[in-house]
């Protein structure tokens, strides 16, 4: 038992349950209904002041203090950790604003707030994973002007976003974005996937479990609901690939999953670890070895 | 093991304590009590309400308290507690019309009704760094008001007609909008969506960073978008407030609110359809806040553009660059969360740029071996 | 208004015009905008729209090119997509539909026609793509096809149209606007502001690709040397309506209004 799992318990006096009013709520979970209606599509709603500074994961904070109830499992993480300090500060703000039971299974977890990850731990049906958005409009930096993204995603103009690809092949030979890589959803909208390793682009394909994504700052909800295709934008001489060098997780063996590179002495030694702490550590248990953080 | 930035639950308990002793600073200096600052420092803590949205001096002045002066960090206080507090309603539109005048000046007019009234204005001090306050005044004895005199003004009686009045009655100043008893819109309820109406704009206005504002202003002052404005009248006072309960059906006052007011005249040149008439600017925000009220005018006028059929491309003019970057709140945070881990994002640009150098290298030994 | 027959090109002779404005007219107050315009414009032909600047000609051309919107009138259009269309009533998918594939628009600035951070090969492949081509290698073929074909040395396929000098940047706007081999090229200006020897060496490059091409182009410009070398037919505009129409020789050796004989008269002959 770690800090992160902590059974349901009393809760904040003085504010209402998970912080927002009953009304809010209401409203985001309307707008959470439209977006999972129109898969990709970006909901606007009026974002509300939270405790945590815009920016920081309001829009997956407002999500998660919508849907969440007693019967809950809340597991938070930031770039795939959940003892990084925001996932701390995050799941401790729903321990006592809602007394919900928290933990760092991937599995026993009903609602996954994340920031910059998927789990490696593929999801099931039932489970809600939340994406904290920095910034939600896949054509921004073609097109600088809301209103006419709005067009474009109405029209369905994607052309642009064709335009940064090609440019990225004709200079370096190949699509390099290494994260945020832009996908199109349900072959209509397409969608910023949030920061996350566009290693973890395949695991949205069709995935059982319903992704929402909540960007506070910019007022703006959208959805993907099970079993939805999420396609990696790529042209058809150039597939979307990860490309990563082959290699291992020092702490757990794992090949197959996304490793920080972590200074792990003052001589400058590296070690490589899975940045999901949670996947690593079952990983280390399930070999017996005694369990070491990345 | 090196920890990097998981330092978990105990990290952060020990920063919360750094920063409540980082507050107190030497214990053996008095602490602030939220009276003194409210008194004392009271430009801080209209600012903060401005920003922060929420009219309330005392929990401003615990905002700069708590948020040791910083007054971004104190709006932001401010507006989180706002967001908490049950809404009964919207008051009735406050009638600045009938304010009790402290301060009320006009740069258009050389005079006018009820004449100009400087209050308490460091504008025509000299800035020089008065070392007297460096120990404790004693305070001014009863009865040594300053000599009621025109124009150094105690507070007004009576009302003051608005300045602008004047020129309405030429026709030679466009009307002010007509109150069509449309429901206004709520900035804070329905997102705002491009283009926004001006409405939507005054109140995001209301709220945005006063130092982003007057750099704005600025600009249209200097050539990006000029609206060749005046200040038509400045007027600062109290208020009061009106609600109309629904059990009632009529309007009760539930208190007064101090606020500056301001209204820029501006040139407008016409077109085949209008006479070449003036247009206004309208700001107005809590407290003395008459530097933000004025930068909130200027853009004001400067966002009418489009709708006035200037020709436009100056960011001043931008509703979407205007409105989008006022908000502090908002600003701060997302520049600040770059402080926050992005290590997954890093490592996954990292082996991106590894990958890219191969190739690049490869790409350039390659005509060398072909030679 | 019905067009007489020495106005046709003599080649096509068409039954159906390509476009037909009728009456369109923006105005901007102060004497500024466009009135009352009608003319035809027939497959292949090239027209041409002269007069002074502040006489109306771009207000007429950005109302073409959904820049603006005109306060009056109607332009039918025979579309390739929709068949028979009006193009000011036309919902924006649909005129937004066209504007990227049946129609051109070039810029006197460049810059407004083009992305001046997105390489050469982008700025040509855009249309391409927004027109649905996924293939990276078929969208490079075309786009060195077309630089080429615009006499841009292909090996600055990949550099941004910033590092051009101004008449490489009006021939690559040009090839980005011809890659989806559009029937109606509308351009304001298009050698204004260059040298003279890059003007004349861009007006042979695009005689030749509009003939090629079974182009129709309308074309503002005030310097009538330009509407002699590729125009068949000129209107002539003064404070905002057409004051003389006809084919180009025509109007240029013998010009009937008092406004076109002062044009006429302040160039030097060709």
């Amino acid at each position: 038992m770690t800090a992160m799992d902590r059974a349901a318990g009393p809760r904040r006096p003085g504010y209402n349950y998970a912080f927002l009013d009953e009304a809010t709520k209401r409203e985001i979970r309307r707008k959470l209904l439209k977006a999972v209606a129109i898969p990709g599509h970006q909901v606007p709603f009026s974002s509300r002041e939270m405790p945590m500074p815009p920016g920081w994961g309001t829009g997956g904070i407002q999500v998660t203090a919508s849907l969440i109830g007693p019967s809950d499992v809340l597991k938070v993480i930031d770039q795939g950790s959940d003892d990084t300090t925001n996932a701390v500060s995050i799941r401790r703000f729903f321990a006592e604003t809602a007394g919900v039971e928290t933990t760092s299974s991937t599995r026993r977890a009903s609602i996954i707030q994340t920031r910059h990850r998927v789990p490696e731990t593929p999801l099931s049906e039932g489970q809600i994973l939340v994406f904290q958005v920095p910034l939600p409009e896949p054509l921004r930096f073609l097109e600088p002007r809301e209103s006419e993204t709005r067009k474009l995603h109405a029209l369905a103009e994607y052309g642009s976003a064709y335009v940064s690809l090609y440019e990225q092949v004709a200079r370096h030979g190949r699509i390099a974005q290494s994260y945020d890589y832009p996908v199109m959803v349900g072959a209509r909208y397409l969608m910023r996937p949030s920061p996350i390793p566009s290693f973890d682009n395949p695991k949205l394909d069709r995935s059982p479990a319903l992704l929402l994504f909540g960007a506070g700052r910019e007022r703006r909800l959208y959805a993907v609901p099970p079993y939805t295709s999420v396609e990696s934008l790529s042209f058809e001489d150039r597939p979307f690939r990860i490309e990563l060098p082959p290699r291992r997780c020092d702490l757990c063996g794992a090949t197959d999953s996304f490793l920080d590179e972590i200074v792990a002495d003052d001589a400058g030694t590296r070690i490589f670890a899975c940045s999901d702490s949670e996947y690593c550590g079952e990983r280390q248990r399930a070999q017996g070895l005694s369990v070491v953080a990345p | 093991m090196y920890v990097a930035v998981k330092g978990g639950e105990r990290a952060i308990r020990n920063a919360h304590r750094r920063l409540a002793e980082r507050r107190r600073g030497d214990p053996a200096v008095p602490e602030l009590s939220l009276e003194q600052i409210r008194e004392q420092l009271g430009l801080a803590v209209d600012r903060a309400m401005c920003e922060g949205a929420l009219y309330d001096p005392r929990l401003a002045a615990l905002a700069l308290k708590q948020a040791r002066g910083d007054s971004v960090e104190a709006a932001f206080l401010l507006r989180v507690f706002r967001n908490t507090l049950p809404r009964f309603g919207y008051s009735e539109p406050l009638d600045t019309g009938a304010m009790a005048v402290e301060r009320r000046v006009s740069g258009a007019f050389k005079d006018l009704p009820g004449g100009q009234l400087l209050g308490a204005t460091a504008d025509y001090t000299h800035r020089l760094l008065d070392f007297a306050l460096e120990e404790p005044q004693q305070p001014a004895p009863p009865g040594e008001e300053p000599e009621a005199e025109a124009g150094s003004g105690s507070e007004a009686t009576g009302l003051l007609p608005r300045a602008l009045a004047q020129l309405g009655e030429e026709a030679l100043i466009e009307a002010p909008p007509a109150d069509e008893g449309a429901p206004v819109p709520d900035i804070t309820r329905d997102p705002p969506l491009f283009p926004a109406e001006r409405a939507q704009r005054l109140q995001t206005l209301a709220r945005g960073d006063e130092g982003f504002l007057v750099g704005l202003a600025y600009s249209s002052q200097r050539g990006y978008g000029n609206t060749h404005p005046f200040v038509g009248e400045l007027r600062q006072g109290r208020v009061a407030v009106e609600l109309v309960p629904e059990e009632l059906g009529f309007a009760v006052e539930i208190g007064e609110i101090e606020v500056s007011e301001l209204e820029t005249v501006n040139q407008f040149t016409g077109d085949a359809e209008h006479a070449p008439c003036f247009t206004r600017g309208y700001g107005l925000a809590f407290g003395r806040s008459e530097r933000k009220a004025l930068a909130m005018a200027l853009l004001d006028r400067s966002l009418r553009a489009e709708e006035l059929g200037e020709e436009l491309g100056a960011p001043a003019q931008d509703q979407e660059f205007v409105l989008e970057h006022a908000d502090n709140i908002l600003a701060t945070g997302f520049m600040e969360h770059l402080k926050l881990p992005h290590h997954v994002d890093f490592q996954a640009e990292r082996e991106l740029l590894r990958a890219l150098r191969r190739a690049w290298e490869e790409r350039r030994s390659a005509p060398e071996a072909a030679e | 208004m019905t067009l007489p027959a020495t106005s046709l090109p003599t080649a096509l002779a068409p039954e159906q015009p390509l476009l037909q404005v009728r009456g369109l007219t923006k105005d901007y107050g102060a004497g500024r905008g466009c009135r009352d315009i009608s003319f035809t414009l027939w497959p292949g032909e090239i027209l041409g729209i002269v007069g002074e600047s502040g006489a109306g000609k771009s207000t007429l051309l950005d109302c073409l090119g959904g820049f603006a919107v005109p306060d009056a009138g109607r332009a039918d259009y025979a579309s390739r997509l929709f068949g028979p269309v009006e193009i000011f009533g036309l919902s924006e998918a649909r005129r937004r539909r066209l504007a990227r594939s049946e129609w051109g628009f070039v810029h006197q600035d460049a810059r407004r026609g083009l992305r001046m951070s997105v390489s050469a090969g982008g700025n040509v492949g855009e249309r391409l793509m927004a027109e649905g081509e996924r293939h990276y290698g078929s969208l490079r073929a075309r786009a060195t096809d077309w630089l080429q074909r615009l006499e841009l040395d292909a090996d600055r396929i990949d550099d941004p149209p910033s590092q051009f000098s101004g008449g490489m940047r009006q021939r690559l706007q040009i090839a980005r606007n011809l890659v989806t081999e559009p029937r109606l090229l509308l351009m304001d200006e298009p050698t204004g502001g260059l040298d003279l020897s890059v003007q004349a060496r861009l007006l042979d490059l695009l005689r030749g690709l509009v003939r090629g091409l079974d182009l129709s182009a309308v074309l503002v410009t005030h310097d009538l040397g330009v509407v002699r070398l590729l125009c068949d037919r000129v209107l002539v505009m003064e404070g905002g309506r057409i004051v003389e129409e006809g084919l180009t020789d025509q109007v240029l050796e013998d010009p009937q209004h008092p406004h076109s004989q002062r044009l006429v008269a302040s160039i030097l002959p060709v």
